[in-house]
């Protein structure tokens, strides 16, 4: 029955299909009413286009009167594979080999930008922002369950804490990247008092005021922020006193070319902006790695799994919710320090709530608590738009198609969280080395 | 008699109009097994919930080893010892088991962030005892091999079993169960019994419990207490309890 089934001929359902796309694509492919003077005119498309069409029709005939040939085929192919199933070397196993992909990895991420043109880098440099904005929201989302919409707020508090530093009182870049993240945290500390017994909706509602807030303020404290003009001509991060100028801006400061002796080009900036953002990244990947194996990273993740079962077991869930959202603000000033440096102009037209909204879009696409996946979703983010800038005005779209396309086909995210595997000693082994350190404890009651 | 290790006495709970606890009395003694029975909707929740701290009492004094509890709030509790399982089991469902073991510890790792940022060898040695506890607990559970599966993918009685794993790792003093037999098979309730006999004897913890199931409430119990309506309607060794003629009448049912 099976078999017959599988031979049969599908005359009927190819002949309906060819003649669906037949009548559509002439309708709306082939044929063009324009009015001249007052007639309607019909012009017909190019032969190429009719070439075109004609061969998709045959495509579509041919593919639905064997489609039952080439299911059985398919299934066949799959079923006798032929080729023997070649695991990968699992790289959890085998430590060596992943610290040398991994240090490959990073040499290739610093050597590229000097192949490619200025423009790439630059974008790249954006993608390395939003990989740490994504990173540190996924603390606060991903990994303590804590939806946090006004994320943005802390990136613009990092961003104005370097300007304003600057502008008023002359620090350089690396001490207020510092004092940055440190404010940002300090934010992320305070803000999450008021949320303390909230969650889930109206955790979000409030985040959300509290993003709005922090822009509103900077919008109208006209005489400190500048308000909607913004902040202008912050300077650009030095190398060890260094600076990527031609002429250097501050008295005894040598520029990059003049101390190497090569001459003044503008892309060492870009490539060093670029380096500097790619360090970020990784110092930020390394700390939330820690973090997660830490007690405080598994207390996160318990605290969104459960935070009645947290109490029962002596956690304290106040002290776990504010530390994520400290660690987490402290990622985004860190973030927002390295943009105002960047651009070298902020205002407060940079934190709109459309940014949270893209961060938090970066993990949830990526897969919430999943960093790998967190930085994939910020390179397509990032990159995409580019690459894609005819359709600007149909950006939000596509976002919000993206979004409910993924949440029907891959509702965990692009590459979902993978739990830790934790390996036990040898129990055999050492049985008598576990009793000897858990008994006096248990006896000790 | 064993030194009292949680008293409460004139425990009432008030939900608006409704008064759920009236007039409790409880004593836990050290290492003692002790029951709570009664008809559901008695209240027997709402009084476990008042001694961890999930409520704060309206009426009463609770003390832990001479120590007033009532007005702590739940993980002060727990940090003093008093662990509780719960009716509907609640683990960390998405992490794995052996990580839900290592979440319960918590309180007794190195929590420093330098620490473990930068791995210093106490933070190596803290994490490495977590793990032997961990593992010494999951053999003793028989849920080795389970170690790196998400909790929530195990069978009933496994997660019944890790939630019990889960208490005993952060070395508790009172061991409060809630209905822990409850969806269990005869043979897993026998588990349980030898299991809970086992925690009493060789790791020092008294138990207080919840359960519907008399048979292992009488084989296993020091003393029982019996409520109803929210109200203490008996008290004894089982052999008491089983004879009373109100216990027979609200609860027990003649045989």
């Amino acid at each position: 029955m099976n078999n017959k089934s599988s031979t049969t001929l599908r005359w009927f359902p190819a002949v309906m299909a060819t003649g669906v796309l037949l009548l559509l694509a002439v309708l709306m492919l082939g044929v063009q009413l324009s009015t001249e003077n007052t007639e309607l005119v019909v012009h017909f498309a190019a032969s190429e286009r009719w070439n075109l069409i004609l061969s998709g029709a045959v495509l579509v005939f041919l593919v639905q009167l064997f489609r039952n040939s080439i299911a059985a085929f398919w299934q066949g192919a799959k079923k006798h594979n032929p080729l023997p199933h070649l695991p990968l070397p699992s790289l959890d196993k085998n430590k060596p080999l992943k610290r040398l992909l991994i240090s490959f990895a990073v040499a290739g991420l610093m050597i590229w930008p000097f192949f490619v043109s200025r423009g790439a880098v630059d974008l790249a440099t954006l993608a390395l922002i939003y990989v740490m904005l994504g990173l540190g929201l996924n603390v606060v989302v991903g990994l303590a369950g804590l939806l946090d919409l006004g994320y943005v707020g802390f990136y613009a508090v990092g961003a104005y804490s370097y300007a304003l530093l600057n502008q008023y009182f002359g620090l350089d870049f690396w001490s207020c990247l510092l004092i940055g993240g440190i404010m940002a945290a300090f934010f992320g500390f305070i803000l999450g008092f008021p949320v303390l017994r909230l969650r889930g909706d109206y955790l979000a509602i409030v985040t959300l005021g509290f993003g709005e807030i922090i822009r509103i303020l900077l919008n109208n404290w006209t005489a400190i922020t500048g308000g909607p003009n913004g902040i202008s001509q912050i300077p650009k991060p030095t190398l060890f006193g260094l600076e990527f100028t031609r002429r250097a801006k501050e008295e005894g400061n040598i520029p990059f070319h003049e101390f190497f002796g090569i001459d003044y080009s503008s892309g060492y900036k870009v490539i060093f902006l670029y380096i500097l953002a790619l360090l970020l990244v990784l110092v930020t990947l390394y700390i939330i790695n820690r973090l997660l194996r830490m007690p405080i990273g598994r207390a996160w993740e318990a605290l969104r799994e459960d935070d009645i079962a947290c109490r029962s077991l002596g956690l304290n869930p106040t002290a776990i919710k504010l530390s994520a959202f400290t660690i987490g603000a402290a990622f985004a000033g860190f973030a927002g320090t390295f943009f105002a440096a960047r651009q070298g102009f902020i205002s407060p037209e940079s934190f709109t709530f459309i940014e949270s909204a893209i961060i938090l879009a970066i993990v949830v696409l990526g897969g919430m608590g999943s960093q790998m996946g967190v930085i994939l979703a910020a390179i397509i983010m990032t990159v995409l738009p580019e690459f894609a800038r005819e359709f600007q005005e149909y950006r939000m779209l596509m976002f919000g198609l993206m979004m409910v396309l993924m949440m029907i086909w891959r509702p965990e995210g692009l590459m979902p969280m993978k739990r830790p595997h934790l390996t036990l000693r040898d129990r055999q082994a050492d049985q008598d080395d576990v009793t000897m350190k858990t008994q006096p404890a248990a006896e000790s009651v | 008699m064993n030194q009292c290790l949680l008293e409460a006495s004139d425990l009432s709970m008030r939900f608006g109009g409704l008064l759920a606890v009236d007039q409790m009395a409880l004593k836990v003694h050290e290492g003692e097994i002790v029951s709570m029975i009664g008809p559901n909707g008695a209240g027997k929740t709402t009084v476990f919930n008042c001694l961890t701290g999930f409520y704060q009492p309206t009426g009463g004094q609770i003390t832990f080893k001479d120590q007033a509890v009532e007005k702590l709030p739940g993980f002060k509790i727990a940090r003093l010892g008093v662990v509780r399982t719960f009716q509907n089991v609640r683990l960390f469902k998405a992490m794995t088991v052996l990580e839900n073991l290592l979440v319960a510890q918590h309180r007794h790792l190195n929590t420093g962030l330098l620490a473990g940022l930068l791995k210093t060898p106490a933070f190596r040695k803290s994490e490495a005892k977590a793990m032997d506890l961990a593992s010494y607990w999951l053999d003793k559970v028989g849920l080795t091999e389970f170690a790196n599966r998400e909790a929530g993918n195990l069978a009933y009685g496994q997660q019944r079993r890790l939630e019990i794993a889960r208490c005993m790792v952060t070395d508790p003093q009172l061991l409060m169960l809630d209905e822990p037999a409850a969806g269990l098979n005869p043979n897993e309730t026998r588990e349980l019994d030898d299991l809970i006999s086992d925690l009493r004897k060789n790791h020092g913890v008294s138990v207080l419990l919840i359960e519907h199931d008399m048979k292992l409430v009488m084989e296993i119990s020091d003393r029982i207490y019996v409520i109803n309506q929210g109200r203490p309607l008996a008290s004894g060794t089982p052999e008491e309890v089983r004879n009373h003629p109100e216990v027979i009448k609200a609860y027990l049912g003649e045989s």
